[in-house]
């Protein structure tokens, strides 16, 4: 016989509330990510594979990795750098830098891109002397890689950032009066206590440079098979009315974000202590 | 170099033992102010180009305010719902359990995961007249898709996982012990709930809801399939950005983006305001 405590709540409100909370997430996340797996295979799985060949959406496909592929390991240098800086020495207006880091996430993304065509655009402030040099920036690789860049600025660097600070530089220290050089001391002290949190966020950066659209959408230029990314080719197809081809493409990312949730779930339970403490379950 | 005080000198020193602070630093800095300052530099000093007068004239045409009373309104009824149901959510999984639960636990991040582009095709097809929700509401008369509801059911969608992750972590930590306390002095368990815990979890709601607003109010991918961006209806703050920058109206995008980017940092130093109180009260 189980002792009811008088902080249990009653089986109704219990039942009430777990209701209303599944049936809440059921409508409002489950449905439409079901309802993209539906249409997208709708056709069977060789209409799927049909319209993922198609020689645009593969343009798409290969764009896409190639933005989050120098997107999102510079932002990881980036993380690295800045979480070593600031845990690791003292130095004036450390709160300020560590806010401003966090800066790109409080920005719309259609303001993120916008900002670069005030800079590279044809009024903007380098735009005239860029055209005199015959250099593309924006509507072309280097914008959409630098939109990219600023949406996806943060997720490694706030990851690392609490991390290194909890853990102290104690370990480094020592390493370094040992006569350890740097890059030494970084790789064989730092790096495996940190490395969980690491790929922790270099998950979240990846899948969010994968899926960006709004400020990708303002400095690519749309132009079918050369500056369309994967989600700015599921807007282009969807627009033109080719449904399955759209379903197609969003179903591909709909797996990659599944498997980004299942791999960060299984960071969260299995590396719990590794990671920074606003993770731990 | 002039080592004054115990702050300097510990600087200093710690500099001596460590390798790399120049690199680690300087990089940083580089990267910080390159690729995040100096682009928002660009659009903060926009209105000292087009004057405040100009900054006006460009945001009091009724399309424009229209879109931002659009963007910032069905922002605050969305981040409303779902600070509500966030924390109904962050209360069944803290405090029940259930087969299923680490599942629907892990689902809640999939409006993170989930490119925007997508969750705006498949809440589009979901809620348009002929798909599985949007035939159900026909039927009683209610349009979802291309009306202003439906910028906010995609910022429902899209705002969800912060109300849920700021309560959460504060619930677990709150313990039975207060709300035994309280049971043991005679209140109800609605009184329990309603004056122990739900001030205890004041300052994390509302921080959640911050984020929430601010997420939803700068919103665009999602919510540009399924409103149907009927100008001065559905149209929303950030979707005019980008049809200004499409007529090569510079100055009106601006205009709007500073709009934008000044409510983004009032929720910053709001959000700041809410943590130094929650710190506070602990």
């Amino acid at each position: 016989m189980k002792h009811k405590r008088p902080t249990d709540d009653p089986v109704w409100l219990k039942v009430l509330l777990a209701a209303l909370a599944v049936g809440f997430i059921a409508v409002l996340l489950i449905l439409p990510l079901a309802l993209v797996f539906k249409e997208a295979f709708a056709d069977g799985t060789a209409a799927f594979f049909a319209a993922i060949k198609e020689p645009d959406t593969l343009a798409a496909v290969k764009l896409s990795l190639v933005a989050a592929g120098i997107a999102v390991p510079l932002n990881t240098a980036f993380g690295i750098a800045a979480a070593w800086a600031i845990a690791k020495y003292d130095f004036p207006a450390k709160t300020v830098l560590v806010s401003l880091i966090d800066l790109p996430f409080s920005v719309s993304p259609v303001v993120s891109g916008l900002i670069y065509v005030l800079v590279f655009g044809m009024q903007g402030w380098l735009g005239p002397w860029l055209a005199d040099h015959d250099i593309h920036i924006l509507f072309a690789l280097p914008g959409i890689v630098l939109a990219t860049i600023f949406v996806t600025f943060p997720f490694v660097a706030r990851e690392l950032v609490p991390l290194m600070v909890d853990q102290g530089r104690d370990e480094e220290e020592a390493a370094a009066t040992l006569g350890a050089t740097g890059f030494q001391t970084f790789l064989r002290v730092t790096l495996p206590n940190i490395k969980w949190g690491l790929l922790y966020g270099v998950l979240l950066c990846n899948a969010r440079a994968l899926g960006e659209f709004g400020a990708v959408s303002v400095v690519s230029g749309h132009i079918r098979g050369q500056t369309n990314t994967m989600p700015l080719h599921v807007q282009l197809l969807y627009d033109n009315y080719d449904y399955a081809g759209a379903f197609a493409v969003a179903a591909l990312l709909a797996m990659l974000a599944l498997l980004t949730l299942a791999l960060k779930t299984l960071l969260e339970w299995r590396y719990a202590d590794a990671l920074a403490a606003n993770h731990r379950h | 170099m002039s080592a004054v005080g115990a702050g300097r000198l510990a600087w200093a020193r710690s500099r001596h033992v460590l390798p790399g602070f120049r690199l680690s630093l300087g990089f940083t800095l580089f990267y910080l102010t390159s690729i995040v300052l100096i682009p928002l530099l660009a659009l903060v000093l926009r209105p000292v180009a087009l004057g405040l007068d100009g900054l006006w004239d460009a945001i009091s045409t009724p399309r424009v305010l229209a879109a931002l009373r659009l963007s910032f309104g069905m922002a605050l009824a969305a981040a409303a719902i779902d600070s509500l149901f966030g924390s109904v959510i962050a209360w069944v999984l803290v405090r029940y359990r259930f087969p299923g639960k680490g599942f629907v636990d892990a689902v809640i991040d999939l409006p993170f995961a989930l490119p925007t582009a997508v969750a705006g095709i498949a809440l589009s097809t979901l809620y348009a007249p002929n798909g599985w929700i949007g035939g159900l509401l026909a039927e009683h008369g209610i349009r979802v898709a291309y009306t202003p509801w439906g910028v906010l059911v995609a910022m429902v969608f899209i705002s969800l996982p912060f109300t849920v992750r700021t309560v959460q972590p504060v619930l677990s930590e709150l313990g039975h012990e207060v709300e035994e306390a309280a049971a043991t002095l005679g209140a109800t368990r609605l009184q329990t709930i309603g004056r122990v815990v739900l001030p205890m979890l004041m300052p994390a709601i509302l921080t959640g809801m911050a984020m929430a607003f601010a997420r939803a109010a700068g919103e665009y991918g999602s919510i540009i399939f399924l409103a149907g961006n009927i100008p001065a209806v559905s149209e929303i703050a950030p979707l005019l950005i980008v049809v200004k920058l499409e007529q090569f109206d510079y100055a009106g995008a601006s205009a709007i983006g500073v709009v934008m980017l000044a409510a983004s940092f009032a929720m910053l130093l709001a959000l700041n305001g809410l943590q130094a109180w929650a710190a506070k009260r602990r």
